[in-house]
């Protein structure tokens, strides 16, 4: 009896370990395919197998340990490699007219159909 | 008139939309990080290449005004055209001279070095690379010149040319 008792709890940590690292493996899948691989540009860390993404990937499980949250990792990247590493552009001085200018067409497009339908 | 106007909004609209796409063709895409930044670099402690001891990179740098960290691997071949500059920075005594050996085997680096001469006061060991993303770098060569509070003075992203050795000697002589 004692004896299933221990191979249950083993059972249990095992179980519970592995549950542990997919988590962590999701994770890091999930933040390296939104950084840019600087060395295979075009291609995410993710993807990528250079000495660099891969680093990045090892850095990402070691964030993921020391606590740090996704957002506190794509923060520290930023601050090493620029915004550009993240492919989720944040807004700011430099890309509000990226954020704008789609806005500004569809308001304009829409001003133009309307005018057209209630003219004729 | 109004018509006339319209067409002219859109001709200038398609000319500016062509001008904008046809210049951006010509850009440099790839994207290379800042390399004048005043940021600091983290301290970090990493293993001595030849004895294996653990060393704090500010035992290293302490009373040093300049210091100079050159990360480099020996599988790198732009590292190997850049040897011979360190090899000449390396003979200026005011020069404090640490590489970091990236992503390496030992005892290749060990050949690297006995075939092409120690530049180096010391070689710290990066083995998967966690410490040259700290310091923001992103592949091999990369040259950090630093002060005795670990302020990045000048990056030099690639292999050293001569006029990035000149440069390193005017940062020296300053």
């Amino acid at each position: 009896m004692k004896l299933l008792k221990y191979i249950i709890f083993f059972i249990i940590c095992i179980i519970q370990s592995n549950l542990y690292a997919d988590n962590n493996s999701i994770l890091i899948d999930k933040i390296s395919k939104n950084l840019r691989c600087l060395i295979c540009q075009g291609q995410s860390v993710y993807d990528s197998q250079s000495e660099f993404a891969n680093s990045i990937k090892i850095l990402i499980n070691k964030k993921i340990q020391e606590g740090n949250s996704e957002e506190e990792i794509y923060s520290y990247l930023k601050n090493k490699y620029g915004q550009w590493i993240v492919y989720d552009t944040e807004i700011n001085k430099k890309t509000v007219y990226l954020w704008l200018f789609p806005v500004i067409l569809f308001v304009f497009g829409g001003i133009l159909i309307i005018r057209k339908v209630f003219i004729n | 008139m109004k018509k006339n106007f319209f067409y002219f909004i859109l001709i200038s609209l398609i000319i500016f939309v062509f001008v904008l796409l046809y210049t951006a063709v010509f850009k440099s895409k790839s994207y290379i990080p800042a390399t004048t930044i005043n940021k600091k670099i983290k301290e970090f402690s990493a293993k001595d290449l030849f004895t294996d001891n653990e060393i704090e990179i500010k035992d290293l740098i302490h009373d040093k005004k300049i210091t100079i960290i050159n990360i480099w691997s020996s599988w790198c071949a732009p590292c190997r055209n850049e040897h011979i500059y360190l090899m000449k920075l390396s003979q200026d005594s005011k020069i404090n001279l640490i590489g970091l050996n990236y992503k390496d085997d030992r005892s290749k680096a060990e050949v690297f070095i006995q075939e092409l001469g120690n530049p180096f006061f010391k070689i710290l060991e990066d083995p998967d690379g966690i410490i040259s993303i700290d310091m923001g770098a992103y592949g091999v060569p990369e040259t950090y010149i630093i002060d005795d509070k670990l302020n990045i003075i000048r990056k030099f992203i690639g292999e050293l040319t001569f006029s990035n050795y000149e440069e390193i000697i005017d940062i020296i002589n300053k």
